[in-house]
């Protein structure tokens, strides 16, 4: 019989030290960062901190309840921005998800960097920027907000949607395929419903989203909810910001309601 | 009738999955494919269909060369071929109207397939093959809810609703039981024999190939290594296919099998009694 080794290490020496060495240096990294914080933080307003919020506070409760009268509009405005942005949203994003998806693109070495590249765009900027922008192009109200939030939308829906595109059972396309369907039946029929679920579920999901999200875009002028907030403040109102923020919690765990609902009727 | 010439198939990988490989398959016959993992079955059924797309060599259905079409030549071609898979390859998410009507997407316009406004002789032809393979009372459930047996009947329908002038079966019993493979091979044979309908089937049970085909074809790395009846299928014929092997080890297995089966039977008719 032959003696086998008793001994077996997961990592090799060197791998282990350079494992160690990397600690080492994120370790060093938030020391650095603490002392730079530290340095340049005012530190009696820190220690004053709880005095402030403690007043601030106090004059935000109670809130005034007879606010809500006034809140109604701007409310029905924020669920429409939310709701017409999402819908031009999956508009413009489906057909880029197809587009960027490897398996339906239809030139890859075309479309899909451009698709890839519109989503990217779309995702790396803030709702709230692209309002500010939309604002200064189309002047305030609920076009520039709807539009923020459709494009913002896109590069949401668009990347999460190729990446379910991809993730197709490619056996179900090849059965379509060798039926003598063209590609446009190969799409409706083998990779349309495997997608159907994860479609609708991430709908509902940036539906939610961009409820909070249009909530706020009135700070810079887009219509809706964050006009009153931004109002309120500036006038230091701080009851009407508290009743404000009752509204936004309470339309947001109602949406977050829905779209739960949604996504286990689909599943 | 089926003529495959010097059929050849190269990957990008270097790999020849099919070296010169040339038969022919009359109408009505039941031709069983059988060879190790990697020998090419696949590949081959994937060449006459292009899913897969012939290196050189010649496939001729009924005198229609299928290798070089345009496109849409190649979907007119496809209609003529059924394909039945290991892993049914149904859309589970339609139901299974849907999957039997797919079967006719070669033959009608996009609008007519998005909206599922199928002509009438196609729903009836639908109708009259889900009776047929014994599901009729399963046409609106989802495709997911079905059995494994079930779902292979499916794939069955979808097949024969394309009215193909070939059958290629590929590993159509891998994913079943023993009692539900032997229902399935014996429900092919059935309807290939009604409708003199030729039949290529991959296999690798080699006992279950024996009791229902009429040829056996072995391909060994790309190669007809063995053509002929299931009776000239001898030790020395599999150990060319296979390699070494205890083949009658594999024999008994397979008689306990259907012993099984048999003794199944019994039992449940003891229990109804």
């Amino acid at each position: 019989m032959t003696d086998f080794p008793d001994h077996w290490q997961h990592r090799t020496p060197r791998v282990r030290l350079a494992i160690w060495f990397g600690w080492l240096c994120l370790v060093a990294l938030f020391v650095w960062c603490w002392e730079l914080m530290t340095a340049r933080t005012i530190w009696s307003f820190v220690w004053d901190a709880p005095t402030q919020a403690a007043d601030i506070g106090s004059r935000m409760f109670p809130p005034r309840w007879t606010y809500v009268e006034n809140l109604l509009v701007p409310l029905w405005d924020t669920l429409n921005m939310a709701t017409l942005g999402t819908i031009l949203g999956v508009i413009l994003a489906v057909p880029i998800a197809f587009l960027a998806a490897r398996n339906t693109s239809p030139f890859p070495l075309v479309t899909r960097p451009v698709a890839l590249f519109i989503i990217v765009a779309s995702r790396s900027i803030n709702s709230l920027i692209w309002a500010l922008l939309l604002v200064a192009v189309l002047g305030p109200g609920l076009l520039a907000g709807i539009l923020a939030i459709a494009l913002r939308s896109i590069g949401f829906i668009g990347k999460l949607l190729y990446e379910a595109i991809e993730e197709t059972d490619i056996r179900q396309v090849e059965a379509i395929t060798a039926t003598g369907a063209s590609g446009s039946q190969v799409l409706t029929y083998a990779i349309v419903p495997q997608v159907l679920p994860a479609f609708w579920g991430i709908t509902v999901f940036r539906w939610d989203i961009n409820i909070r999200e249009s909530s706020i875009l009135g700070l810079v002028g887009a219509g809706g909810l964050g006009l009153n907030l931004q109002a309120s403040i500036s006038t230091l109102a701080w009851p009407q910001v508290t009743m404000i923020m009752i509204v936004i919690l309470a339309t947001v765990v109602l949406s977050e309601w829905v779209s739960a609902k949604v996504r286990q009727a689909i599943i | 009738m089926l003529e495959l010439t010097s059929l050849t198939k190269v990957y990008k990988t270097g790999d020849k999955a099919l070296n010169d490989v040339s038969f022919t398959v009359p109408k009505g016959q039941i031709v069983g494919l059988i060879g190790p993992s990697g020998a090419g079955k696949s590949t081959l059924i994937r060449c006459i269909n292009r899913l897969v797309e012939p290196t050189s060599g010649s496939i001729k259905l009924g005198g229609r060369e299928l290798t070089r079409l345009s496109s849409g030549e190649l979907r007119a071609q496809r209609r003529r071929i059924g394909m039945i898979f290991q892993e049914f390859a149904l859309v589970e998410r339609l139901t299974v109207m849907e999957n039997v009507l797919s079967g006719r997407l070669g033959y009608v316009s996009f609008w007519q397939s998005l909206t599922r406004r199928f002509p009438p002789a196609d729903i009836q032809r639908a109708y009259r093959l889900l009776d047929r393979v014994g599901l009729m009372s399963h046409a609106d459930k989802r495709a997911d809810a079905l059995s494994g047996g079930q779902r292979q009947r499916v794939g069955i329908a979808r097949a024969l609703a394309q009215e193909p002038e070939l059958l290629l079966v590929d590993e159509p019993t891998a994913s079943l039981d023993p009692k539900t493979s032997r229902q399935i091979m014996r429900l092919l044979v059935e309807i290939c024999a009604e409708d003199g309908l030729p039949a290529i089937v991959n296999i690798h049970d080699v006992p279950l190939a024996q009791q229902f085909m009429q040829r056996i074809i072995g391909l060994q790395s790309g190669r007809v290594v063995f053509d002929g009846p299931p009776e000239a299928l001898t030790t020395e014929a599999l150990t060319t296919i296979y390699g070494a092997e205890d083949w009658n080890a594999m024999k008994n297995d397979a008689a306990e099998d259907v012993a099984a089966e048999a003794d199944a039977v019994r039992r449940m008719a003891a229990i109804s009694a």
